[in-house]
This record gives structure tokens, C-alpha cells and sequence, in this order.
């Protein structure tokens, strides 16, 4: 019995709205909006996330494979071979009283961006479509941007030894098609497209939880003159950031360079001249005495 | 309660580490030697020509050690002149406003000036080969003496205050809630290298002088600051001073403000104190501070969703 050739009749990674495929000379800020309250934490943005592009598994990926033995949760946290992660948050006061909290974080590409404004060698970019991207091919693993990212996003990835996050599938989205991750998730908790839509899907799916009683939903990040100039990866939260280990008021980390700049330089002028003045007395003392001795 | 920690303990650590904690030491006591050697070449007697021998070759000693490190920490160590140089476009890679950038070109230019002090000062020395002395005499020229010093002072003291700064730009958890790291390295460092200019001066026999005198007294002056420094920014952190509530902080207090500001100040005070007490202590407590402050931050991060400390 022969080979059967099977027909394509579709693809998995097919091509999706027609602006960003064919993009204008500037195209549309694109991001993701991810709805937690439909998260059913099945991983499938993590492993779709891993298998486009190439990430090894944790630890030696083999029969030692690092298990948090605490959680659903064994990714952990975001890190240079984990670009996406399902949090899992265990709010059960009572044994049959309670309810579990999923959300799929990853990089929040954010608009004003704290790694991009450190990166010391230029290696991270903002992309055509306002997405930041590390170029591996630059960054020298200096490790500035992991202690300024204000969500713990960035990490080392050990297989190339550089600084390395969520790309917004950079390779794809230029040809135009949808981030693997968010064209896996099957509950459509990711959302991808331009930033000004999913604001007002995000907005109307906000609204609809709380006429629904879920009067504590509301968007984190999705605030042009909100934290960083808004993020161009949101989310609806029920619950306060703190408790999805999300910070409540996110940083540039430049905010300390004036006055900690001018801190140091009043104490460098006042060291140099107290050192000057002193060794100056110092002297004078001396050629006074030796003045006096030949009197 | 988790809702009440500050923002800046919800991300990741750099792992800085004892690599980092060592450069901090290293390149604080190179910066403030080098001030040292300027100050004692503008202001000093011709009698000082030892200590601004052994300030140079310190500052010299600091900034390849200093150099060496930073490389090594690096994750692709091979690629550290793409912090000078862009790779794409062979242009100089220079940011203004990014702490670490500055931190670059501070050392490199502090490195030149620690290179030219330590050739002014060995200058007349016997065993310098003809031709090289010959060469070097040209910075001895009255100018390029005070250009020398001036650019010393404001280098040494750039490097030995900057990394303060480039802790406190990031988003980590004590370092980014306080200005004041910047100014209290600075202190640290200055006192550090007052303390080693007094052990090396003391090992190299130098002869008991007023300069070693006043080295005494300038240290005593920079722990003072130091200690109201290091009040003001513990007050500083508020919240986030949360990070010492544990041994770091029994280390910070003991370690740092007790074995290495208040006594070796009390000693001397002392007029017939001797050298070699105090000096360790200052020299131990600044890098107590720096450990204590790199490793209490780094100590914090987030497992899950839950932070850790």
C-alpha cells in the first residue's frame, strides 16, 4: 500500500487580518489582551510558545525535569527559556469554598519600556509595530535589564548566553500571522491584534463582568496615561496585582537618576573640598611651626 | 501581607553576585586613591611623593582588576566591546541617560588618568628604562601635572559614586527605593581608600608624617558622613526597608555601621591610635556594605506568584 498524501486544507498558522499582513509605511501598535477570568490553565500558550521558538524545557529537559511539587505550577516564573507562564492562584479559605485564579503572563512590551531605556550596548529594540525586542546578536548578557524590568520578565537564556523574553513572535507578526500563543489558546483568554481594539473589547468585557456581579474585574495596563504609558500586553484582573505577583505601580528606572545624580555630585564637591581645605590647613600648620621652631 | 509590599519586589534579580560585590570594593577604593594622588599633587608637600606613588599604583591596580571583572561577569564575556562600540554600525556606543553606559566610559577614562598618575609618579624612579622615562617626562609638564590631578579628582570620583546610581536605576527591591545608594558608595569609598592608603603607606614603611596624620582625619571625617549618609537612607526606603529585617540587616548593623564607621572613628580619634585597627575595619565594613546591600535585594524574588525573601 502506497504513501497517502494528505490535502492541506488549512493552516495552523494562517495568516490573520489583512492590515497587519499587508502593513501600511507605519503600522498599528499590535499586543495582547489576556482576559484571566476565561485562563482554564491548560499550557498550551506555554508549550505553542516553546515549541515556535525553540526554547529548551527546564532544567536538563530530560529525567530531571524540575517539578514545583507545591502547584499546577511547575514553570515557576517568566524566564530566558520560558517566555510565557500560566500563574495559578489558590484562594481557598474554606475546603469547598473558594476558587483558583489562572492567568498567562509574559513580557508587557511595555510602551515606555525600563529595559529598553538601560540596555547599555543598544540591543534592545522597539519594533515597527511599538513591540520590544532583545537582538541576541548584540546583547552581551550585562544583565542591566533583568534588575530593571519592573515585572521580573527578562532572564538568561543559557543556551545563548544573552538576555532573552517574548519576541510578540517578531518573525511572525512581520509576515502576518498571529503569535503562536495566542493563536493556541483554545478559550481565546489571549487576544492579539491592534492595541486600540482590544482596549474596547477589553473595556466591553470589563463592563459586561461586573453588570454580571463581578464587581471586582477591571483592565491592568491598559491605560495610555497609566504606569510606563500603558502596556501593550493587558489584562483583566478580579483580584489586586499584588495577588497575580504583579506590581500595583510599575517604574522607569530612571526615575532616581536626577536626584541620586545630584546627591553624588554635592558629595564628591564637598569631599574634594574638604579634602583640599583640611591637607591645605594641614600644611599651613606645619610651615607655622617649623616657622616658629626658627624663631 | 503580600498587597502591601512596595512594586519593586515583585521582579527578578540580576544576580549580580561576588563578582559585582568585588568590583564595587576594588573599583570604590581605585576612585578614591586616585583622588587621593590628585589631591596630594595639587595641595600636598614634595614630601608626599610616596603616598602619591602608592595612590597611583593603586588606582592603576583598580582599574585592570576593575576591568577584568566586569568582563567576567558578562554572560557572553567576548562581546564586552559592544559596550563601546555599536556592532552593527562600528559606531561609539554611548547612552547618557543609562547608568551602566556612563559607568563604561567613567572607568575608561578614569583608567587613563589612573595610567598617566602612576606614570608621573615613577617617573624619576632608577629602574624605568631611559627611552620609556623619557616619553613619560612629557606628562610631567606643569600642566598636563594639573590636568592630571583635576581629571583624577573628578574621574576617581565618578567611578567610586556611580555604581550606587546604577543600582538605584533598576527596579529591585531597596536598590531603586532610595537615591541616596549613589552618595553612600561614594562615602564608603573614599573612607576605603583612606583606609588602604594608610595599610600600604604603613607596610611600605613610610615614615610617620603629618600627610599620614591628615589621612587619619579626612577618614574620620568621611565616616561621619558616611554614618549620616547611611541614616538617610535607611529612613529613605520606608517600606522597603523590609529586606534588612533579617541577619543582612544584624550584618548591616553590626558589620558595617558599628565594626566599620563607629569604632575605627573612635579609634582614631585617639592621638596615639595606631594604623593597621582601624584601617582593616574600614576596609572590612565597606565591603560588608556592599555585600549586604547586593545580596539582602537579591535575596528577594517571586516564586509563582508569591514573593520570597
Amino acid at each position: 500500500m502506497g504513501t497517502r498524501v494528505l490535502p492541506i486544507v488549512a493552516q495552523s498558522a494562517a495568516p490573520i487580518a489583512p492590515r497587519i499582513a499587508q502593513p501600511s509605511s507605519k503600522p498599528e501598535p499590535t499586543g495582547f489582551f489576556t482576559d484571566t477570568t476565561i485562563c482554564i490553565g491548560c499550557k498550551a500558550c506555554e508549550v505553542a510558545c516553546k515549541e515556535w521558538n525553540q526554547l529548551p524545557a527546564r532544567g536538563d529537559g530530560g529525567a530531571h525535569l524540575e517539578m514545583s511539587g507545591q502547584s499546577y505550577d511547575n514553570t515557576l516564573r517568566l524566564s530566558g527559556d520560558s517566555w510565557r507562564h500560566v500563574k495559578f492562584i489558590e484562594q481557598f479559605p474554606e475546603p469547598y469554598e473558594g476558587r483558583w485564579l489562572m492567568m498567562s503572563d509574559v513580557c508587557k512590551h511595555c510602551v515606555q519600556a525600563p529595559c529598553l531605556e538601560v540596555c547599555p550596548t543598544g540591543a534592545i529594540i522597539r519594533t515597527e509595530f511599538d513591540t520590544v525586542v532583545i537582538q541576541s546578536d548584540t546583547c552581551n548578557g550585562c544583565r542591566d535589564c533583568i534588575g530593571a524590568c519592573p515585572f521580573g520578565v527578562i532572564d538568561i537564556n543559557h543556551v545563548s548566553n544573552t538576555a532573552q523574553k517574548c519576541t510578540l513572535c517578531y518573525d511572525r507578526t512581520s509576515v502576518g500571522l498571529e503569535p503562536a500563543c495566542s493563536k493556541a489558546c483554545p478559550t481565546d483568554s489571549i487576544q492579539f491584534g491592534p492595541i486600540s481594539e482590544l482596549r474596547v473589547r477589553a473595556e466591553a468585557r470589563a463592563v459586561q463582568l461586573r453588570e454580571q456581579g463581578e464587581t471586582r474585574a477591571y483592565l491592568y495596563g491598559a491605560d495610555p496615561n497609566g504606569p510606563l504609558g500603558g502596556l501593550n500586553s493587558f489584562y483583566l484582573l478580579v483580584d489586586e496585582p499584588e495577588v497575580y505577583g504583579l506590581p500595583r505601580d510599575p517604574k522607569l528606572p530612571s526615575r532616581n537618576n536626577t536626584k541620586g545624580g545630584l546627591l553624588s555630585t554635592i558629595g564628591s564637591v564637598v569631599l574634594a573640598f574638604v579634602g583640599a581645605l583640611t591637607l591645605r590647613a594641614s600644611r599651613m600648620r606645619e610651615v607655622s611651626a617649623s616657622t616658629h621652631v626658627e624663631e | 501581607m503580600q498587597t502591601s509590599l512596595p512594586s519593586t519586589f515583585f521582579t527578578a534579580s540580576p544576580d549580580y553576585g561576588w563578582i559585582i560585590i568585588l568590583y564595587f570594593f576594588v573599583g570604590g577604593i581605585g576612585g578614591g586613591a586616585l583622588m587621593l594622588a590628585g589631591l596630594l599633587r595639587m595641595f600636598g608637600r614634595p614630601e608626599d611623593r610616596a603616598y602619591i606613588q602608592i595612590a597611583s599604583v593603586l588606582s592603576l591596580i583598580a582599574a585592570v582588576v576593575s576591568g577584568i571583572l566586569l568582563i567576567v561577569d558578562l554572560s557572553s564575556p567576548l562581546r564586552f566591546w559592544h559596550m563601546v562600540i555599536q556592532n552593527h554600525t562600528l559606531l561609539p556606543m554611548f547612552k547618557w541617560w543609562s547608568p551602566m553606559s556612563d559607568g563604561v566610559w567613567i572607568l575608561l577614562v578614569f583608567s587613563a588618568f589612573a595610567t598617566g598618575a602612576a606614570a608621573q609618579s615613577f617617573v624619576d624612579v632608577a629602574w624605568v628604562p631611559k627611552p620609556i622615562a623619557r616619553i613619560v617626562r612629557v606628562l610631567t609638564m606643569p600642566a598636563l601635572v594639573t590636568v592630571g590631578a583635576l581629571g583624577g579628582i573628578a574621574s576617581g570620583l565618578a567611578l567610586a559614586g556611580y555604581t550606587g546610581i546604577l543600582l538605584a536605576a533598576t527596579n529591585r527591591p531597596m536598590w531603586s527605593d532610595s537615591a541616596w545608594l549613589g552618595v553612600l558608595f561614594l562615602l564608603s569609598a573614599v573612607s576605603t581608600s583612606l583606609a588602604a592608603l594608610l595599610l600600604a603607606s604603613h607596610w611600605r614603611r613610610v615614615g610617620e608624617t603629618p600627610t599620614r596624620e591628615w589621612l587619619a582625619r579626612f577618614d574620620n571625617i568621611t565616616l561621619v558622613l558616611e554614618l549620616a549618609v547611611m541614616a538617610a537612607f535607611l529612613v529613605s526606603l520606608g517600606n522597603a526597608a523590609i529586606v534588612f529585617f533579617n541577619g543582612w540587616g544584624v550584618l548591616l548593623l553590626l558589620g558595617v555601621i558599628i565594626a566599620g564607621i563607629v569604632v575605627p572613628f573612635f579609634i582614631q580619634r585617639r592621638p596615639s591610635h595606631g594604623v593597621v585597627l582601624p584601617a582593616v575595619l574600614v576596609l572590612v565594613g565597606g565591603f560588608l556594605l556592599r555585600t549586604v546591600i547586593i545580596l539582602s535585594s537579591e535575596a528577594v524574588h517571586v516564586v509563582g506568584t508569591q514573593v520570597v525573601r
